[in-house]
Order: C-alpha cells, then structure tokens, then sequence
C-alpha cells in the first residue's frame, strides 16, 4: 500500500496530466493523502476536496474552527489557509473518532474559479479598526461638548389651542414643506416623496454603466448632485428664510425662526 | 533588604499570572486561540485572532483592501451612523427610565429629567442631538456611496437596504420628535402629518392610523412612543444586520474607482 505521500505525489501527477489548475491540483492531492492517512475507515466520507481551501471569502469564516473539540488542531490552525487536510494530520490520532462538522458549502465551480486579482491587503487589526476608534472618539468628543454647552429646547407644554407662528416640520421634512408654497399638496406631499423614494430605490436599475470611475460617470454625478442641492437649498430656505405664516423672510432683518 | 532576602515579587507575580492561565476557569472562559490566554504578541496570527475571537469585531473581515481604509474614501460614515445608533440606543434607554407616555405625566416628566435627575440635560441633549447628526450622517453616507458608485452591481441589492435603512432613520428620528409633548414637538409632528394626509384615497386613513385617531392626542403620543422605542428599533437592528452581513457577502467594501 503507497504511503500518504506517494499517494499525493501520485494524484497531483494524475490532476496535471488532466489539465486541472494548479490550486485544484493540489488541493485534490491533498485530499487524497488525507484519505490514505485516514485508511479505510470510512469510505463514505464526503470528498474532502470540496472541502473549502482558498474558497474566496468564505475560507475566513469557514476554517475559523471551534479547536475547543480538537485540542491538537489549535496549532495547526492559522487564519485563512488552515485546510481541513492539514488539521487532520495534525489530529495524530488522539481522537479516535472524528465527528465531521460542515463548514461551509462551496460549489465545485466556486473552487476552480480562484481568478481572484491579487490585491493588496491589509490586517483589519490594527489598521482599520485603530482608525474606526479615533473617529468615534473624536464624534463622541464632539457631541458630549456641544451637549454641555448647547441644551435641547423644551418650549411650553403642548396647547392645541394656540398654533405657533410659523409652524414648522422638523428640518429633515423641511424641504418638502417648502415644496407646499409652490405645489398643490398633493403633489408635494405625496407624489414628489413618493417619486424620490422610488427613484433611490432604483437607482442602481437605472444607472446600468458599470463603470465607478467619477469621468466615466458624469451624467449620473451631476444629476444626483442637481437633487441633492435642490432639497438642500430647499430645507436652507425652509429652515432660515420662513418666517411667521411661513412667508418669506431674511434671517438678519427679522431674525431666525427655526428650532432644531 | 526586601531583595536581599529573595523576596522577588516579579517572579511571583509571573507565577501566579501564568498559573491563573493555566486554571481551569481561565481556560474555559478563554478559548484557545484567543488573545487573553496567552497574551498579545504582534503577530499577523494575533492580529488575525482579534478580530476572528470578538463578536463585535468580526463584523469585519481578518483583512481589508488597503484602499478602503483610506479615510478619504468612506470618511467612516457608515461606521459612524452605526456608532450614533448605539449612541442614541444607550442615552435613549437612560431616559426611558424617567418618561412616562402619557399626557398627564409626560410635560412633568421632561421638566424632572432636564432638572433633578443626574445628567438628565445632558443625557437627553445627547439623545436629541445625536438623532439630528444620525440624519446627518445617513444623509452624507447615502451621498458618498453613490459619489463612490458603490450601489453597482453586485451591490444593488445592499443599497435598497441602505434606503430602507434611511426611511427608518427619518421616522425614528420623526416619532422621536413628538415625545417631548411641548409646542415645538406637537407643531412639527401636526405639520408632517398634515403632508400624509394628502396621500391619494387612503390619506385620512394613513393619518388615522399614525395618530390613533382624526387629530394628535394621547393615543398618538403612546403609539408613537412605541413605534420610537421599541418597534422601529426592532425592525432598524434587522435591516442594520442585513446590511452589514451583505456587505461582505458582495466582496467587502467597494472600489477602488
């Protein structure tokens, strides 16, 4: 009977002589001699080399094993390339019985289509999350000092009697209420919302160019930006230049009427 | 004299350190692999561990393009919506302790929160403050990710959820405003409501609904208070999760352009 390594030796020859990739080559080799290490204890195993072994994403996740179970494979389990291969040679048999656990499902094309572009990469820890820490710190600075120094309003109790003049909408709603001078409510109130939700919503169906980069995308950039700053200037109006009966007012003649 | 008698408290100290690490507790707590049960070196294994070992840190995958940590291309906002959620998520359950959601009680309510309760002002400026920056940030994350062409396949999926999770937004934001029970909150709320009303044939239906009835009254300040603390919340943590789990299902962040 050929010892493990032939049997690897063996089955990469086969894999290359048919052509296969080289990482599907290998990985099958290595299947293979984890079958012969194992003897034939148990032929009905699930092929092992459908196991995940540089399955894109997923290898992550998928080998991030629980080595609570198999005390042994915490060794020989780093990050995302431990394959299963490589943990049941490391298992040197201390525990007899092997309880299978599914790790992840990934297709045979899934496997062989490894044509990722090398990409550079970077440790989550520390780059990314050091930067992820001083942001938040810095926001939560930011507000607890505002907090201090700025108090929310708490005008009167409510009264239903008496209507504040103006009354406004809280200022995110702002520019829809400044669309009601020129519009029939209806359609400010309704149609023109329901038309934004529905126009972000299927932005992506629209804008089929499948292109990110801004010169190839200028139409998409200025129509975008065209709305953006309408509702801007909309709510600015709103906010700043509506004065009592929501008529129209400079903010340094007749002052601000606008609570957040 | 304590040294010339080979007292070596550092020693000691290691021993007993390592024979906490040894203990049973220690090691049933800490899993193998896990940074606590051996301590941090820097090694790309510990640094893979880190973020494989935390429930809250693997949100993110072991590693990032490199562009996508650049803060010029995301300016954390997305990140920092999620930090306001928790935010506002804390501060607002701080002030649940002291409201009450009915019209006798709640105008009192407010005034005992802003005067004798410990950081009562403070805690609930947070609150409003924070919910007026969450819309901001929202807003401008919205802007970036379509600057970015980050809602191109194969994410256009995740930015349907992402619009969702802006209406969510603006109604959390929207029912938080009618709490307070003062004229500023009752006002704002009657005038975003009167919009609704014009919807085409169910308007006064929608607007019955939303109020509990043909005007704002006390069913409406409950109703709301329940859709602020609790319902919409409940849905917003689904969609946030959807989004978060899509964006690595589509391959990370984004980019670059």
């Amino acid at each position: 009977m050929p010892t493990p390594d032939e049997v690897f030796e063996q089955v990469l020859a086969e894999e290359q002589a048919k052509g296969s990739s080289p990482v599907v080559a290998t990985s099958r080799a290595k299947a293979a001699r984890v079958r012969a290490e194992r003897g034939s204890k148990d032929p009905n195993k699930p092929d092992p080399s459908t196991a995940p072994r540089k399955a894109p994403a997923a290898a992550a996740t998928a080998t991030e094993e629980k080595p609570a179970a198999k005390p042994a494979a915490a060794k020989a389990a780093p990050v995302a390339k431990a394959a299963p291969a490589r943990k049941a040679a490391g298992g040197n048999g201390a525990v007899p019985e092997r309880v299978q656990r599914l790790l992840a499902v990934v297709k045979p094309e899934a496997i062989q289509k490894v044509e990722r572009q090398p990409m550079d990469r970077v440790n989550v820890w520390p780059h990314l999350m050091a930067a992820e820490f001083v942001a938040l710190l810095i926001v939560l600075i930011l507000i607890t000092v505002f907090s201090a120094v700025v108090d929310a309003p708490l005008r009167q109790l409510a009264n239903f009697n008496q209507t504040p003049n103006p009354s406004k909408a809280p200022w995110y709603f702002l520019g829809l209420q400044e669309l009601l001078r020129y519009f029939h409510p209806q359609v400010a109130g309704v149609t023109i919302p329901t038309v934004i939700i529905i126009g972000l919503f299927a932005a992506p169906y629209i804008d089929r160019n499948p292109s990110t980069r801004p010169d190839d995308r200028k139409l998409a950039i200025v129509i975008f930006s065209f709305f953006m700053l309408t509702f801007a200037v909309l709510t600015i109006i709103g906010m700043f230049f509506r004065g009592p009966g929501f008529n129209f007012t400079f903010p340094w003649n007749d002052g601000i009427f606008f609570e957040l | 004299m304590a040294k010339s008698a080979g007292w070596k408290p550092k020693e000691k100290l290691a021993e007993r350190v390592d024979e906490l690490h040894q203990s049973q507790l220690w090691r049933s707590i800490f899993r193998p692999g896990s940074i606590f049960r051996r301590g941090y070196a820097d090694s790309p294994r510990n640094r893979a561990y880190v973020v494989m070992n935390s429930l809250l840190y693997h949100l993110h995958p072991v590693k990032v393009k490199r562009h996508g940590i650049k803060l010029s291309y995301t300016l954390c906002l997305g990140g920092l919506s999620f930090f306001l959620f928790i935010l506002l998520t804390i501060t607002g359950i701080y002030l649940m302790f002291f409201y009450r959601p009915d019209v006798g009680a709640v105008y009192s309510d407010m005034q005992n929160l802003q005067t004798q309760v410990s950081f009562g002002l403070l805690v609930r400026n947070l609150h409003r403050w924070g919910a007026h920056l969450m819309v901001i940030t929202v807003f401008l994350h919205m802007a970036r990710v379509f600057y970015t062409g980050a809602y191109k396949p194969p994410r256009e999926f995740n930015w349907i959820v992402g619009v969702i999770l802006l209406l969510l937004t603006l109604l959390l934001a929207f029912t938080g405003y009618l709490l307070p029970w003062d004229q500023l909150a009752v006002w704002a709320v009657t005038v975003g409501t009167e919009m609704m009303k014009n919807s085409p044939v169910v308007g006064d239906q929608v607007q019955f609904a939303l109020l509990g009835g043909p005007v704002i009254g006390p069913e409406t300040l409950l109703r709301w208070y329940t859709l602020h603390v609790l319902f919409l919340p409940f849905i917003i943590v689904i969609f946030i999760s959807i989004h978060f789990w899509r964006v690595r299902k589509d391959g990370g962040i984004s980019g670059p352009m």
